[in-house]
């Protein structure tokens, strides 16, 4: 009997009794979170406005690297001491949507550069060097004279 | 809602009040609302994404107009940017206030974190006059589209948090931290800091690389 399946409601009133249970913050949160995220977070933006601001690093492609790593680290610093994050949370949902997201996110980025800039190569041409646009075809039918 | 309400039609009590029964088994998640929320917040992730794309492949696309290391005042950016990360931290007293369930403490650090808010798209406003008032509109060159844009989008997400921010303390002002309201804020909180984890890819990749 579907009955079975019921037991009578607490004692409390109901609608105490369903916000206290669901929708109340049983996620607690502590000032040492908040302290420690924001101290690592001030590190990591001083350190590369330092860099870039004093011309430290002389490499673009180092410096490039450099500031890729502080801000993805910043990014994983924010997640765990101000958003929270960790394997827990609903039951790891919200980090299977994070996980879901971050391949989305590099997807995107990197897929769109790798096309776009080999869509460049391809078909800008080379005012420099018109001849440089002369294809390399087997055929060497072109249009142009 | 889970709960389910039967009337014992016919039965000899009929006349007393309708029982109330909980099924024993929830079919949703505790919290279900900060989940939904985190999902939204995921999918403006993918926006952001596409965004940050764009700029990829355009930043660099001056069209003969000025470029980044001409254009950008990164005292200003670093300015902006305490703004940013300071008003994360006021958020997080915020909430340790209401979790101490205190009222008053709450709308506090709120309008200390509005503040902050606000400071931060002032001093976006005025980067962007300056910008624009120099010549540099969206419609110079693709790097500038793609600029305004992404960075745009982040300062109307600002806005939208600012406006979310003050509705919220006239709502605690009014009704207490009652549980609809701490749930509000939670979801602000999220909001909020989500934001200042976009900011930090937008001056990494806008502003820092972008003046190299």
């Amino acid at each position: 009997m579907r009955a079975q399946q019921l037991h009578p409601a607490h004692d409390t009133p109901h609608g105490e009794h369903h916000d206290g249970h669901h929708d109340g913050d049983d996620l607690h949160v502590s000032m040492s979170d908040y302290v420690r995220g924001f101290v690592l977070a001030v590190i990591l933006t001083v350190i590369p406005f330092w860099l870039v601001m004093a011309g430290v690093i002389q490499n673009r492609a180092t410096l490039v690297v450099v500031l890729g790593v502080l801000a993805a680290v910043q990014i994983v610093v924010h997640m765990v001491y101000f958003l929270h994050m960790n394997g827990k949370v609903q039951g790891g949902w919200t980090l299977l949507s994070t996980i879901f997201a971050v391949i989305f996110v590099g997807v995107t980025i990197a897929g769109t550069l790798w096309v776009m800039f080999h869509m460049n190569a391809h078909m800008m041409p080379d005012h420099a060097n018109p001849m440089a646009m002369q294809p390399a075809a087997p055929h060497g039918h072109t249009a142009t004279p | 809602m889970s709960d389910v309400t039967l009337n014992h039609a016919g039965g000899a009590g009929a006349a007393a009040a309708p029982r109330q029964y909980h099924l024993a088994h929830e079919p949703h998640p505790q919290n279900g609302t900060s989940l939904g929320f985190w999902l939204y917040l995921m999918s403006d992730v993918l926006i952001f994404a596409a965004l940050f794309a764009t700029y990829g492949v355009l930043g660099r696309a001056y069209a003969g107009g000025p470029t980044g290391a001409e254009l950008f005042d990164l005292k200003l950016v670093a300015i902006n940017t305490a703004f940013l990360l300071l008003s994360s931290i006021t958020f997080g007293f915020a909430m340790l206030q209401k979790q101490a369930k205190n009222v008053g403490g709450t709308l506090t650090w709120l309008a200390v974190t509005g503040v902050l808010g606000l400071a931060f798209l002032g001093v976006e406003l005025y980067e962007f006059a300056h910008l624009i008032h120099a010549g540099a509109t969206p419609q110079t060159s693709a790097f500038l589209s793609a600029f305004f844009t992404l960075v745009g989008t982040h300062g109307l997400h600002v806005t939208f948090g600012i406006i979310w921010l003050i509705t919220l303390m006239i709502q605690i002002s009014k009704h207490g931290l009652t549980p609809a309201n701490v749930r509000r804020v939670n979801c602000l909180s999220m909001f909020w800091h989500f934001l200042d984890v976009v900011w930090v890819g937008v001056f990494t990749f806008v502003y820092l690389m972008g003046v190299l």
